[in-house]
């Protein structure tokens, strides 16, 4: 989470410039098997939701194109994925579900939470 | 090697003889044979057993009877009587023959009680597992090469952890006199060789007095901080033969408990002085409490210096709930740390990255400021060995200390009491004030975060944790195995405050250690009354799940659920780390993970597994949904005498 925050900004700017990842045909039903496929969910488990061994990543997911500076340029404890092994087609079908995923309760609604 | 006396009329060679000379008897001598019966020509469907085969499976040892005066094993279970040691979790084998029976007949199977286990890594776990809860330790029994090799991963996992197990290996040391065949491979010149790296002592005694002194050596040793397993190797011969001390008993020392080390008067000032006068003092706990009065000590050291603590959850050591406790991060604006049995310093104050720099070495960084003053107390600089790593990597302390740090802190405390001065008095109040409000904080940030993913399905591994506590919050309960898989939840949610709400891992990280140190902790809890319950991974069951019989056949409860992510998830995201390095797709075949990783295709019906064993079980659950009401019904079962296994597949993490 904390090296997400650090980097989002860079990686954002980086994004910008790039600007080769389009979201406009992205496909949140393509993108699930995606994220399963690549296994984003060994880190970040099946909803994006984190754990021990990496950050929350949804709901609300980071911009797109902070998201893919940052895959294809992380050298943080996440291992980067090059667009040789994630293309922009599949990156951005996993964006897409991961913005598809709904925004979690308030814990205080949850009374096994309270 | 037992000596052989000219004295004894009947001696192992000759014992032997006879057992053959009796089973060749039998084997000729067919059972059903009948004159009034015609012989009818077939051919057999099975090659009868040569006489030597029937000798050995069904020959009847007559010459045992023969033997005269008391069995030197006998005279063994008089000295382990002294020690109050209650069970003795065990796979049984010949090379003990003789002590396991003289325990269970001559020693009435009490004090120790003879458990079965169906493996020796799982009777050192079992032990393991009980001497947290109890602070007492056990002793196994176990065959003394190929048993003891089974065993070795569990002795590493107490060493590493400084648990007490005291490991008995029978072994038949007369090369003259032993069986040839399979006793003979099973025999070794030092058996203990196998282990002498990570447990704190081991001896072969040759004579009944030996014994005596070693066995009463051996648990002194074991029970002085640092804790750790001990190892005695046992001549078949010694146990089996007649006491032959001119008819007197060897005597049988008395143990009396070693003083724990407590750190050097200059040293605990020094450390005093740079805590009193610190601006922002962090302490950092592992294996500090060894028992709730360390828990005390330390709730008091923290609240003289409203000094933040961080539990890396070695042992219980300090409560949850308490406003002081914190998360690692604290290291990072402490101006001095004390660390009280840690097992890695540096880790604790340095981050690793595993991100490939330096040729695939990985990146170190420092997570504390320039010129923060790092304090030690720890037992383990007593007894540090070179060939495992266990001492991790060497950091520079300012103030290190070789004793032991529960035995240290009333000393430390009364010098922190005397150096704070006045005039701090009031900074150190606000640091306190300070404390509670960011515990306040992070409490409700941890609540929120657990309810992201909160009906998925797979089930998250926060609502497992929470659908659980719910279940059990009005019970004296006990978590005694909580697999990393689990992202810490229960320690973030549950309010940990007893000793006994959590016992630690298995400290070497040997898999399979989950379920055996949990049925271990669960048979002591069982004795006080208390419910015990544990999360258990897939992976670390598979290892030895033998060890759910054993609590089905001793009757110990306990509630075990399976967090069942259908991986090694750790190397399966290793191997994934590898691809992404690499530039490569990581090959997942029809699994979930990388090939090689993954417990699926066939998916393991965990509870099945347990139901064949005398567990009552459910599963698989994958919703969230049902959860709730299927504990609830294993934790009855658990309440009547019974135990009771939830496969619940989870989220990886």
């Amino acid at each position: 989470m904390n090296l997400i925050r650090l980097l989002a900004p860079a990686a954002f700017a980086a994004g910008l410039v790039v600007g080769t990842v389009s979201a406009l045909a992205a496909s949140p039903e393509k993108g699930k098997v995606a994220y399963v496929n690549y296994g984003c969910w060994e880190c970040h488990g099946f909803v994006g939701q984190g754990g021990a061994s990496g950050p929350k990543i949804a709901p609300n997911p980071m911009p797109l194109d902070a998201l893919s500076a940052f895959l294809r340029h992380t050298n943080g404890a996440m291992p980067p994925y090059q667009e040789a092994v994630l293309s922009n087609e599949d990156l951005a079908d996993i964006h897409a579900y991961l913005q598809s995923i709904s925004k979690s309760a308030d814990y205080k609604t949850i009374p096994l939470l309270k | 090697m037992a000596r052989k006396h000219s004295s004894s009329k009947v001696d192992r060679r000759q014992f032997l003889t006879g057992v053959i000379a009796a089973g060749a008897a039998t084997a000729m001598t067919p059972p059903f044979a009948s004159a009034a019966q015609p012989a009818v020509k077939s051919p057999p469907s099975a090659l009868p057993p040569s006489a030597k085969t029937a000798a050995a499976e069904t020959g009847t040892p007559r010459e045992l009877a023969r033997i005269k005066g008391i069995p030197g094993s006998d005279f063994m279970v008089d000295v382990i009587k002294t020690l109050d040691i209650k069970y003795l979790p065990s796979n049984c084998a010949s090379s003990f023959r003789a002590i396991h029976e003289s325990l269970i007949d001559y020693g009435g199977n009490r004090m120790p009680e003879f458990l079965s286990c169906m493996h020796e890594e799982s009777a050192v776990g079992m032990a393991h597992g009980y001497f947290k809860i109890t602070g007492k330790p056990l002793l196994t029994l176990c065959h003394g090469t190929v048993g003891l090799q089974h065993a070795t991963m569990a002795i590493y996992n107490a060493w590493c952890d400084r648990v007490p197990v005291i490991v008995v290996g029978g072994n038949d040391l007369d090369a003259a006199h032993r069986p040839p065949g399979v006793p003979t491979f099973h025999a070794a010149q030092d058996i203990n060789a196998i282990v002498r790296d990570y447990t704190k002592w081991d001896d072969t005694p040759v004579s009944l007095q030996h014994f005596a002194q070693s066995f009463v050596r051996a648990y002194k040793i074991s029970m002085t901080p640092p804790y750790g397993p001990v190892a005695i190797s046992l001549d078949a011969g010694l146990q089996q033969e007649p006491m032959k001390e001119h008819g007197e008993k060897p005597y049988i020392p008395r143990y009396v408990p070693t003083a724990p080390p407590q750190g050097d008067s200059g040293a605990v000032k020094e450390a005093a002085r740079l805590l009193a006068q610190a601006r922002n003092p962090v302490i950092i706990v592992d294996r500090a409490a060894r028992t709730p009065d360390g828990m005390a000590l330390l709730v008091q050291l923290a609240e003289i210096l409203q000094a933040k603590v961080i539990d890396q959850n070695g042992r219980m050591n300090f409560p949850k709930t308490h406003y002081l406790s914190s998360a690692p991060p604290a290291v990072n604006n402490a101006d001095v740390i004390i660390g009280l049995e840690l097992s890695d310093f540096w880790g604790a104050v340095n981050a690793y990255t595993d991100n490939g720099d330096n040729e695939g070495v990985g990146k170190n960084s420092t997570k504390i400021k320039p010129g923060t003053k790092l304090i030690s107390i720890s037992s383990v600089e007593f007894n540090t060995k070179s060939n495992y790593q266990d001492f991790q990597r060497f950091q520079v302390i300012d103030v290190p200390m070789a004793a032991d740090a529960q035995a240290t802190l009333p000393a430390l405390i009364e010098a922190v009491k005397s150096a704070i001065p006045n005039a701090a008095k009031a900074a150190i109040e606000k640091r306190g004030e300070a404390a509670r409000k960011t515990h306040a904080e992070i409490g409700a940030r941890t609540r929120q975060a657990a309810a992201v993913g909160w009906d998925a399905s797979p089930v998250s591994t926060a609502r497992l944790a929470m659908e659980t506590f719910v279940q059990i919050k009005d019970l004296d309960w006990s978590l005694v195995a909580s697999t990393f898989g689990m992202s810490g939840w229960p320690f973030r949610l549950w309010p940990m405050e007893k000793y006994y709400h959590h016992i630690g891992g298995s400290g070497g990280y040997g898999q399979g250690y989950g379920p055996q140190g949990a049925v271990g902790a669960a048979l002591a809890n069982r004795d006080l009354g208390r419910f015990s319950v544990s999360f258990q991974g897939d992976g670390d069951l598979m290892y030895a799940p033998g060890a759910l019989w054993t609590a089905a056949r001793h009757k110990i409860p306990s509630l075990m659920i399976i967090q069942n992510n259908r991986g090694y998830h750790q190397e399966l995201m290793h191997v994934q780390r590898m691809a992404n390095f690499r530039n490569r797709v990581a090959y997942h075949g029809a699994d979930l993970g990388p090939m090689g990783t993954s417990i699926m295709n066939p998916d393991i019906e965990y509870h099945k597994l347990a139901e064949s064993m005398g567990w009552w079980a459910k599963g698989p659950i994958k919703d969230p949904a049902q959860l709730g009401a299927a504990i609830k019904e294993a934790v009855a079962v658990v309440q009547s005498g019974q135990p009771a296994l939830l496969n619940v597949w989870t989220q990886p993490r």
